[in-house]
């Protein structure tokens, strides 16, 4: 007897393996679906009586090859066959290929199949639904959710991404150094843009898109088993989750986002942070530092603070001069200029964001940040056009009504400059 | 005799497990354990990090950090320690010290821990 729940468990994470090694198999991304499904399918058929194999990834594998071959010969070979070579491994034991999935074999396969989502001709959101789809088995039904279109949308979308990896070809010979570190960064990146678009859910941690984040941890997981010494890949996986870990404390009780300062802290994820803090400390001993790594640092200095007056921000700005350096963007720069303000004061932090109007002149938070920078110099006039400004850029009802609070107390004559505190 | 009972299980499969499939697993486990409180027979449980958390020191006359888990079969696994370091790097500092006194081969592997209790006085 298995337990159903085990074996659901079982298939999801033997997923990424199976596919990887059938994709390598059949070299079309349909036919290796289709072959692992197949092998799903008898998997819940024989494992309730049988019990589970000792090695459920390597059962998938077995079991899906053949069932793709038989659904080949069926077709009549109106598709080729795979090659002679790859025939001849058809007669490995089950036990034979369970050892090889821990080799150099299996890890290209798996970055194979992570890679061929990430391919340069796909919108951002086709790599995401396709990684989501193809790596972490997730149903359309559950993707178009995520993504807030319907279920037929997204099955086009995913179809239509399909095809254009299939008429780009699949990369099938094994990388050399250079191609697997760059296959690893686009990796990183798709892994990130899953993680990203289940954090900026409006809808609160329960919201259809909150699962997403769990995937891309996972996934990061996953990849850092497979290159171990990876500083950047420590750095991704802690950095989503130190930010994750937050995510019992980002929402009100009516949805509305809490911002960091505001947040009860004793919510956070202690086991997620102490992972994340793990995985940092892992990371900086390589002295090889990457955007990752440093966004990683700066959320630990955050998790770190028992309480926000606690927090180091004297550290924090330096960090993110680092990643001004490494990754150099008007938006790290303004992030920095927060953490300046409060390691350094309002007229260092202004001077930073000054230069960059012309860059931020249609974001919301420029305006925001300049105006409560301006607020605490004493200059309410500007402060207050520059708060109008943000009001008109917002993007959700919360950042609006946290301007309108700044607005609020400007427009009360009684209260000192020097006696509000920031923000 | 006190007995440590080590836990093996599919990394994987327990991180593929829902938020609720694993408060479920707990919660059976702490019943489990509420029992052998009671009766004053539980020591110290710990649940450690993922894998990808570890890094091995491997010892000898210059110790070799390495990152990951131990991952070498023909050593068995004969004891460990509980320490409370506030970095990776005092934890690998110990270790180098643990292994300067063994004197021997072999290795450490540093897990950090999920969760701890430190449990009762036993045996």
């Amino acid at each position: 007897m298995t337990d159903p729940a085990w074996i659901d468990a079982a298939i999801t994470s033997a997923r990424p393996q199976a596919m990887g090694a059938l994709l390598r198999w059949f070299r079309d991304l349909d036919a290796a679906e289709e072959a692992f499904q197949d092998a799903c399918l008898r998997a819940l058929r024989t494992w309730p009586e049988k019990g589970p194999p000792r090695d459920p990834a390597a059962w998938l594998i077995m079991v899906g090859r053949n069932a793709g071959i038989d659904q080949a010969r069926r077709r009549g070979r109106q598709q080729p066959l795979p090659d002679e070579e790859l025939i001849s491994d058809l007669e490995d034991a089950e036990a034979a290929l369970a050892e090889r999935l821990d080799g150099a074999d299996y890890r290209d396969d798996m970055l194979r199949l992570l890679f061929v989502c990430c391919h340069p001709d796909l919108p951002e959101t086709q790599r995401i639904a396709l990684a989501l789809r193809i790596v972490c088995g997730l149903s359309v039904n559950q993707i178009a959710r995520a993504f807030l279109v319907g279920e037929s949308a997204m099955e086009q979308r995913i179809t239509r991404a399909k095809s254009r990896i299939a008429a780009a070809g699949l990369p099938m010979e094994a990388p050399g150094p250079v191609e697997r570190a760059e296959r690893l960064a686009s990796v990183a990146v798709m892994i990130y843009l899953v993680f990203n678009q289940g954090y900026s859910a409006t809808a609160g941690p329960e919201g259809p898109r909150a699962p997403l984040c769990d995937e891309a941890i996972r996934l990061a997981r996953l990849l850092l088993r497979l290159f171990q010494a990876e500083p950047e890949i420590m750095g991704l996986t802690a950095l989503m989750l130190l930010q994750h870990a937050r995510a019992p404390a980002r929402f009100d009780r009516h949805g509305a986002v809490v911002l960091l300062e505001n947040q009860d802290r004793r919510l956070w994820n202690a086991a997620m942070i102490a992972e994340g803090l793990a995985l940092v400390d892992k990371a900086m001993r390589h002295r090889r530092p990457g955007p990752y790594q440093v966004q990683a640092a700066i959320a630990a200095l955050h998790a770190r603070a028992a309480d926000p007056k606690d927090t180091d921000w004297a550290g924090i700005d330096r960090l993110y001069a680092t990643l001004e350096r490494l990754a150099p963007s008007p938006v790290v720069t303004l992030n920095r200029a927060v953490a300046t303000a409060k390691a350094r004061g309002p007229v260092e932090a202004l001077a930073m964001i000054e230069p960059l109007a012309g860059r931020l002149g249609g974001y919301f938070h420029f305006f925001g940040l300049k105006g409560a920078l301006l607020d605490k110099l004493g200059r309410s006039a500007e402060a207050r056009a520059c708060f109008d400004r943000a009001i008109a850029l917002a993007g959700t009802p919360a950042e609006a009504a946290h301007i309108r609070q700044h607005l609020d107390r400007l427009s009360e004559p009684s209260a000192p400059a020097t006696a509000r505190s920031g923000s | 005799m006190l007995y440590a009972i080590l836990c093996y299980d599919s990394e994987d499969v327990v991180g593929s497990w829902t938020k609720e499939q694993d408060a479920a697993v707990m919660a059976r486990l702490g019943a489990v354990q509420e029992k052998l409180a009671e009766a004053g027979r539980l020591g110290p449980v710990a649940r450690l990090l993922p894998t990808t958390a570890a890094t091995t020191v491997r010892k000898g006359r210059e110790a070799l950090v390495i990152d990951g888990p131990f991952a070498e079969t023909k050593e068995q696994l004969l004891g460990f320690y509980v320490v409370d370091c506030a970095t990776l790097e005092e934890a690998i500092e110990v270790a180098r010290d643990l292994g300067r006194a063994s004197g021997s081969e072999g290795a450490f592997e540093l897990r950090p821990l999920a969760l701890y209790r430190p449990g009762g006085d036993v045996g």
